[in-house]
């Protein structure tokens, strides 16, 4: 159980503890599929893929918003987020290593806003999003 | 190009189930390792009537829609050509595994960039609760890419 750390403590720049997945299997996207209900066929049947010009499937984007959902969850309540805007920067494939990390960026009036981002293990910025944490 | 008439249209609103089991096959298939999301016990002592919606979920459910692809055909759009850009949420309160949540989904904006080459669909989504709470605004951007000219 997460419990909302001390407001008067936090300061921007300090960082969220980071995520780090496992290498992306088709195995989660299969998973993914069934449990989020996007059955675009684009993430798990490589016939269609190529039929849309990629050279494989290609990961949900949501799989990896619903990651950067889990590095706010892990520091926070869930209560406490006010909103979270996710941008889709680039493609994550099959094998790829992602890290999620996150950071405050400013402090608000009993708030902050905590910048996150998702990315392999080159460092290439798959998913960028903004969140707001409010404090009661 | 997609006809901006769309603009402004309401879809008709639809009501799905929080069900638990899904909640716990979406906890397994991100890897989610917090018991507040997977045991009713755990969601209990952590002050939750019952296992709570993730964030992210909620587009899920959106999608539960009868005809999920309704905005998609009402607009014409090929599904290979078609990009998730933006998604992002208003958090208004909790919702939690048994809920009937109704979801009323919009046509916000079309416009392009690129000379017409991306098109670009904005949906509001309200996500209200069985007592007509405010429980989400969902906010998603659609990418379409048009075959060069």
């Amino acid at each position: 159980m997460t419990t909302l750390p001390d407001f008067a403590t936090l300061g921007v720049g300090d960082e969220l503890p980071a995520l780090d997945l496992p290498p992306l299997t088709r195995h989660t996207l299969a998973l993914y599929c069934g449990a989020s209900g996007d059955h675009n066929p684009i993430h798990v049947d490589i016939d269609f893929a190529k039929s849309a010009g990629l050279p494989d499937v290609i990961a949900h984007g949501m799989l990896s918003a619903a990651w950067v959902a889990r590095v706010l969850t892990d520091w926070v309540p869930q209560q406490a987020i006010r909103s979270l805007d996710v941008r889709f920067a680039a493609m994550t494939t099959v094998g790829e290593r992602i890290r999620c990390t996150g950071r405050v960026t400013e402090k608000l009036d009993r708030a902050v806003k905590v910048q996150l981002t998702t990315a392999n293990s080159e460092g290439a910025v798959k998913l960028s999003a903004d969140a707001v944490i409010a404090w009661p | 190009m997609i006809d901006r008439r769309h603009i402004g249209t309401a879809m008709p609103p639809f009501t799905v189930e929080v069900e638990r089991g899904r909640l716990r096959f979406f906890a397994k298939a991100t890897g989610q390792t917090d018991p507040v999301y997977t045991d009713d016990e755990a969601a209990r002592a952590a002050g939750h009537p019952a296992l709570p919606v993730p964030p992210t979920f909620l587009f899920c459910l959106e999608m539960d829609a009868p005809n999920p692809g309704a905005v998609r055909e009402r607009l014409g759009l090929d599904l290979r050509r078609i990009l998730h850009g933006e998604q992002g949420y208003t958090f208004h309160r909790m919702a939690y595994a048994g809920e009937r949540l109704t979801f009323r989904q919009r046509i916000e904006d079309i416009y392009d960039k690129k000379g017409g080459a991306l098109e670009f669909i904005v949906r509001k989504t309200d996500v209200t609760n069985e007592l007509g709470e405010a429980v989400a605004e969902l906010r998603a951007i659609t990418v379409y890419r048009n075959p060069a000219s």
